[in-house]
């Protein structure tokens, strides 16, 4: 079967926001507020309950790529459109307590709204910071990886709004082989701090949206090495249960004594 | 398009390179000029290589006040089940057994509603018994509330019956089948909830998952002898139970004080690390001492479970505010997968 999958690549990104107003007015997601951050062009600050997309504006001190002038005092502005990671291993899948997040068919990580009860726990599970709670609706929301329009054979709003094809969308395997090769020819042209970002090696086991950024993780704000909150649950619940043997054991001493 | 309906009216001049020139110029001549590179101001929001803006990787809790209260109560609750079912096969007071049998019911009447209620859909509630997932510590702990629930009423009232006089050769095997059921869904409850904020992405959290457990058990513990005090039981048991809580919570303190990096920020700096001093402090040593310096005196040992109440209480909100100070630092997301990189492995 078929798994889908985005590619976004930060070295084609203009930073137009098409996708953002895309998702919003394909996916009829309300107002996340008007604030002006002077953080660059981004006022939109974070992915969220009422942000499914949202494109960063990274202004570093350093050579973009092959250029020759200026570099005494380097700069260069990128742009990378960040969306929910639909990830191999899935915290908010694993926390949530109803069954409302499923994984679909085409491998997305989806949240039903009409099981969630709001009850909170995928907020602190998701190892990316992407789903959070919609006030004053109550419920959690994130990115459905537009699975409407997949299900109807129709590529997600946001790809199919990007004016450069920054936003690929595709088979996650073709493109996860797209990334490797688009960086290795950026390296090949100078871009010498590109990479893929797809965490395999940690505990997601991968992500369905794949990343071609420049420089670190950490600028992006994307974690370098996610983990999926459920390899913490063996060491805890172990030390629960030796505590918990421990308090018996007190408590009959109590009442020995 | 007339060139007159370029904006800023006829009369202006055109917006052209020269119009630009003309600006330049005119900076230039009043000194409005700001020279040198732009991405090098002081305090300008330009990220490093380090974070973005250094705006929140994570997603606080969005858990409100009743959550925190829940893991007290539950707690409380939880540990007083344990403590009804031991005094019972020691034959201790019948007063006790039962005043702790009813705490532990009442417990399973706040517990839900307080849960109920933190909810987005409160209506929605009974979707928490929708799936059973091992893997999720907050559905495992919808089922354990809810076994808590049946088996704290089941031990309840059949100690009711029988101390109103009805005579049943059942009567006494159901309440201990009660009894002992609320016992080990109590030590579940009592413990879950550590699991449940340990299991995270939050750093502070996650990075204390194999403490958090026992502490809140120490808490629960506790928090169920000072509350059989309040209601007149000063006895030998509650005061050792008193003794040895207010220890362990010592030690836990000490313990959280040891380590000083960025993902333990919370526990020490602001207002979440100035709480868990203070309620540490409270049901740690302060309740200790005033335990065994005043052990013979029924104001005295009020006075420990009062502090320890309040401390155990404190302690939880100080963790809840932790996660979400822990939250909205990446820095601290970054310095705990430094940790695990360098371990060379991943926590499985």
């Amino acid at each position: 079967m078929n798994k889908a999958a985005f590619l976004t690549d930060a070295t084609i990104c203009i930073g137009c926001k098409a996708c953002e107003v895309a998702c919003k007015e394909w996916n009829e997601v309300p107002d996340d507020g008007m604030i002006w951050t002077g953080f660059s062009y981004d006022n939109t600050q974070a992915l969220g309950a009422s942000t499914w997309r949202h494109v960063m504006f990274l202004e570093q001190p350093a050579v973009a790529g092959p250029q020759q002038v200026d570099m005494e005092d380097p700069f260069r502005w990128i742009f990378l459109s960040d969306v929910c990671k639909h990830c191999g291993n899935a915290g908010c899948l694993e926390a949530c307590p109803t069954g409302a997040i499923v994984r679909t068919d085409v491998g997305s990580v989806l949240v039903q709204s009409d099981v969630c009860n709001g009850c909170g726990y995928c907020v602190v599970s998701c190892p990316f910071g992407v789903v959070d709670k919609r006030h004053p609706d109550g419920r959690a929301f994130k990115c459905t990886f537009c699975y409407d329009r997949q299900s109807a054979g129709m590529i997600p709003a946001c790809a199919k709004a990007c004016p450069t094809q920054s936003i690929r969308f595709g088979e996650l395997e073709e493109l996860r082989e797209a990334g490797v090769a688009r960086v290795a020819d950026l390296q090949h042209r100078g871009y010498t701090d590109a990479q893929v970002y797809d965490p395999l090696e940690t505990s997601v086991g991968g992500t369905h949206a794949m990343f071609v950024i420049l420089g670190q993780p950490e600028a992006y704000n994307l974690p370098p090495a996610p983990q999926v909150p459920t390899i913490y649950l063996k060491s805890a619940w172990t030390s629960a249960l030796i505590s918990a043997l421990a308090l018996v054991a007190i408590v009959f001493l109590a009442f020995l004594l | 398009m007339a060139a007159t309906d370029i904006p800023g009216g006829p009369g202006r001049p055109k917006a052209s390179e020269e119009r630009l020139d003309a600006i330049r110029k005119e900076a230039s001549a009043t000194g409005k000029v700001v020279t040198g590179a732009g991405q090098a101001q002081a305090n300008a929001p330009i990220p490093g290589a380090e974070d973005y803006y250094n705006l929140p990787l994570l997603k606080p809790p969005t858990w409100t006040w009743e959550v925190p209260l829940y893991f007290f109560i539950g707690g409380i609750a939880g540990v007083s089940a344990v403590i009804a079912f031991v005094s019972s096969i020691f034959h201790a007071d019948p007063g006790m057994v039962r005043v702790a049998l009813w705490i532990a019911f009442v417990g399973t009447f706040l517990c839900p509603g307080l849960l109920i209620s933190d909810l987005g859909r409160p209506l929605r509630f009974l979707n928490m018994l929708r799936v059973f997932k091992w893997r999720s510590a907050m559905s495992m702990g919808s089922w354990i509330l809810s076994a808590f629930g049946g088996a704290a009423f089941l031990a309840m009232a059949a100690n009711e019956i029988i101390i109103y006089g009805i005579q049943s050769p059942l009567l006494p095997p159901v309440r201990w089948i009660g009894e002992f059921l609320g016992a080990v869904t109590g030590l579940l409850l009592a413990s879950y909830t550590g699991v449940l904020i340990g299991a995270t992405a939050i750093p502070v959290w996650h990075e204390h998952r194999r403490l958090l457990p026992g502490h809140f058990l120490a808490s629960g513990l506790g928090g169920s002898a000072a509350l059989l005090e309040f209601f007149g039981f000063l006895v030998p048991a509650t005061q050792i139970l008193g003794l040895a809580a207010a220890g362990i919570e010592t030690l836990i303190g000490f313990t959280l004080e040891l380590r000083h990096g960025r993902v333990e920020a919370p526990l020490h700096h602001g207002k979440s690390g100035w709480t868990m001093r203070i309620a540490g402090t409270l049901e740690g040593p302060v309740s200790l001492f005033v335990r065994i310096l005043w052990r013979d005196s029924a104001h005295g040992r009020l006075a420990a479970a009062g502090c320890f109440l309040v401390g155990a209480l404190c302690s939880r909100y100080a963790w809840i505010w932790a996660g979400r100070a822990s939250a909205h630092d990446p820095q601290a997301v970054f310095e705990s997968q430094r940790v695990v990189a360098t371990d060379g492995k991943t926590a499985h």
